[in-house]
């Protein structure tokens, strides 16, 4: 078995943990986490139910895939449906609705798409298929986005000429931001996301802490990770301290991964970026530099980028700055459900409405 | 003989004539398929008739630990298993997408013959169509098994009742965890093959000692959790498993930790979910631990009375949450 | 948007790894790290190795864990 994992899933000692938690006295809390990977354990092993009444912990915007607009997936279905193009993709986007269908829906009628594991696998079929046009389609945060910046290099130091990246890779710093200066918000601290802070370290939460008043604990995706994390984190909000702490020791260090930031940053600048559900957030995406614009799909296929909406009586926004929960939204579970997704929320397995409807806490 | 399957090998002339007499009699080799009627006569024993129908369509025709011959061979045998019969004769339907590589047909006939043989079963009849390019996807087989009940046994998905026990016979997601590392385009290698077994003897062994089952059933497609569904759905009773307690092999543990997939969902082609009543679990497990294919069997569950028609698990933190029926197949995740 | 495994190296080519996980052996790509040794574990993600975990950190972390559950909330 895998020496580290197990650990973190020991049952006694997360029992322990859980009785714990119930015990808090301090002030009720509002607590976010900011990552759908965190979302998704949280529910997977039933967190929520183990917490106090007085600690809520809320989903913020932190799956990717649930806060890309809708006119991405219409322009990858687009290009999907031209004979000539293979698309290569995460699982994660094959079933999320746009305009003319999913990609799943698309990959039934007849179009080439494929499911990889790593944006570096796409580089492979650009190579074996030289009469096709490879689109490798780049949705995710500071985790992702080096490894795609890694593979629009390769392309370019290959000389690769039948490969592009579909790009709306997002970065954290700036929606943090915003939410933590917005009093209408009211979150009390942050659970920060692991993975995210292996890359672009830790110092960028102590200065929001030192600024808005929110502290925060960067966290690892284990059970007890998170329930140690949530622990620590209400004490420091209980007692008023505007510090961060950092849980996840053996991943994350202070300043990151710098090599990564760099590769990222080589590939990609910052852009600004329309959050589904949150609308547009300066600064908060990126955008394929021009050194690179042969590799840019945006470009090379000359795609508009749509007008966008939120459909009628969705509260994706309200749920993503955890204002409002799943149950809150007249369409949650009646017109909006995993098999058809209306808002942000739903369309990702680990959006917040997703994870809940297929989670449902039993308490 | 033709290198390949064509359409004239579908039209009941001298090609399809000369391919039974080629490649399926010679394996599948018995008196009652080989009277060549239209319909096999053979003689029924008394009892209640199992009646099962089943169709495969898997790709890729080859895998680890099987192809799509034994797969169907096993498969129709574990349904009739399911409700505790003894497995007496099977048909089975071959569609075959023009240009098909006879050597590759001679090869499953061949695996299949060889299962029905060590299932102590006999395909007593069969047909063959030819489709044309495009029309099918290489082959699909469709089965169905006639098999005999004993006097006595009633065991259904319905007849879960609250405080049973929940039995799986071993490692859940083997078959699924195959296939899926099967797709070059994943780049993930493991030594993990398709548990695909015939379970009907074990079946046998258990029932012989233990009548007393509730219920029997293989969760293939779907996984275990889909299975339970069915089962608290059919019987009106909810089900709660132990995370701690279901049994996965490290390699398909890994799998889904890489992926992000979740064992309960991914297929089985060689277990058995039983449902029995408390007083009998001792022994039961005792008889599926003493054979090779029980020998990873576990309790991993009961049978509740509320919440009804759910399946609830409890996670490793003690929490409980419900299990979901599955929506659609599972694809590997990133995020 | 963070799925990412401890896997441990167990050959290295160039800038390239093989990462076992509980027997599952993936091709990583090392370009994000420097000084990977085989028997080092690293985090997975996508077909890269993004950090190196470490091993001494990790016990450290269970030690934290069982000794601030007899702190926090009490």
């Amino acid at each position: 078995m895998n020496n580290y994992l197990d650990p973190y899933r020991d049952t006694g000692l997360l029992h322990l943990w859980a009785e714990r938690l119930q015990k808090y006295q301090g002030k009720p809390l509002k607590l976010m986490e900011v990552c759908g990977t965190h979302t998704m354990a949280i529910a997977r092993y039933g967190i929520r139910t183990l917490l106090p009444e007085r600690i809520r912990l809320v989903s913020g915007p932190g799956c990717p895939v649930c806060v890309t607009p809708s006119y991405y997936i219409n322009s990858a279905v687009a290009l999907a449906r031209r004979p000539e193009t293979i698309v290569a993709t995460f699982g994660d986007l094959m079933r999320i609705p746009g305009d003319e269908g999913s990609l799943l829906e698309a990959k039934s009628l007849g179009a080439d798409i494929r499911v990889l594991y790593s944006p570096l696998d796409a580089l492979k079929i650009a190579r074996d298929n030289p009469e096709r046009q490879v689109v490798l389609l780049s949705v995710g945060f500071e985790t992702t986005t080096p490894i795609f910046a890694l593979a629009i290099d390769k392309a370019s130091q290959e000389g690769l000429n039948n490969f592009t990246v579909l790009s709306a890779n997002k970065t954290m710093p700036e929606v943090l931001k915003v939410l933590a200066g917005d009093p209408t918000v009211g979150i009390d601290g942050y659970l920060y996301p692991g993975h995210v802070s292996a890359i672009i370290g830790t110092r960028f939460y102590e200065e929001l802490a030192e600024k808005y008043g929110v502290p925060g604990v960067v966290a690892g995706f284990e059970p007890l990770d998170i329930l140690t994390a949530v622990a620590a984190l209400s004490e420091i909000c209980n007692e008023g301290r505007h510090t961060v702490r950092n849980l996840y020791t053996r991943v994350v260090k202070p300043e990151g991964n710098p090599r990564a930031v760099q590769a990222m940053e080589r590939v990609f600048e910052p852009a600004d970026a329309v959050w589904r559900g949150i609308g547009r957030i300066s600064g908060s995406g990126l955008a394929i530099r021009e050194e690179y614009a042969r590799y840019d799909a945006w470009k090379v296929f000359d795609l508009q980028i749509g007008e966008y909406s939120e459909p009628e009586g969705c509260r994706c926004g309200e749920i993503l700055k955890g204002t409002k929960s799943p149950g809150d939204c007249p369409l949650f579970g009646t017109r909006c459900v995993p098999e058809n997704p209306v808002g942000a929320c739903m369309v990702s397995s680990e959006g917040t409405c997703a994870a809940h409807y297929k989670y449902g806490g039993i308490r | 003989m033709t290198e390949r399957i064509t359409l004239a090998h579908g039209s009941g002339g001298k090609l399809t004539h000369q391919l039974i007499g080629r490649i399926f009699y010679p394996h599948f080799a018995n008196d009652i398929l080989q009277t060549g009627d239209d319909a096999a006569k053979l003689p029924v024993p008394a009892g209640t008739l199992a009646y099962t129908t089943d169709s495969f369509v898997i790709t890729p025709l080859f895998f680890k630990g099987g192809d799509i011959g034994k797969l169907s061979v096993c498969g129709t045998v574990n349904d009739l298993a399911t409700s505790g019969a003894r497995p007496l004769a099977l048909s089975c339907g071959f569609i075959i997408e023009e240009g098909f590589e006879i050597s590759r047909l001679e090869r499953i006939v061949s695996s299949m013959a060889e299962t029905a043989r060590s299932c102590g079963v006999r395909i007593v009849t069969g047909d063959t169509k030819v489709v044309p390019k495009g029309a099918a996807d290489q082959l699909f087989i469709n089965t169905s098994g006639i098999g005999i009940i004993p006097d006595g046994c009633h065991i259904s998905a319905s007849r879960a009742k609250p405080g049973d026990v929940v039995i799986v016979t071993g490692m859940i997601g083997d078959h699924g965890a195959a296939i899926l590392l099967e797709r070059e385009e994943l780049h993930i290698a493991a030594d993990i093959a398709s548990d695909c077994a015939p379970l009907h003897y074990l079946v046998a062994r258990v029932l012989a000692d233990v009548p007393d089952i509730h219920v029997l059933r293989d969760p293939t497609r779907g996984g275990l959790a889909s299975t339970l569904h069915e089962i608290a759905l059919q019987s009106d009773t909810g089900i709660l498993i132990w995370e701690k307690d279901i049994p996965v092999r490290p390699e398909v543990q890994g799998i889904c930790e890489l992926l992000g997939m979740d064992p309960l969902y991914l297929a089985n082609e060689g277990k058995m979910v039983m449902v029995v009543p408390q007083e009998n679990a001792g022994k039961v497990m005792e008889i599926l631990q003493s054979d090779p294919l029980g020998k990873d069997s576990r309790i991993i569950g009961q049978v509740i009375r509320e919440p009804a028609k759910r399946v609830l698990l409890e996670t490793v933190t003690g929490a409980k949450r419900i299990v979901e029926m599955m929506t659609g197949d599972q694809l590997p995740r990133i995020c | 948007m963070c799925l990412a495994v401890p896997g441990k190296v167990t050959e290295i080519k160039g800038k390239t790894a093989i990462v076992e996980i509980m027997g599952v052996l993936r091709e990583a790509s090392l370009e994000l790290l420097e000084d990977v040794k085989v028997g080092d574990y690293v985090i997975l993600h996508a077909g890269c190795a993004i950090e190196k975990l470490d091993e001494a950190e990790a016990l450290k972390t269970i030690e934290l864990f069982k000794e601030l559950k007899d702190i926090y909330h009490e």
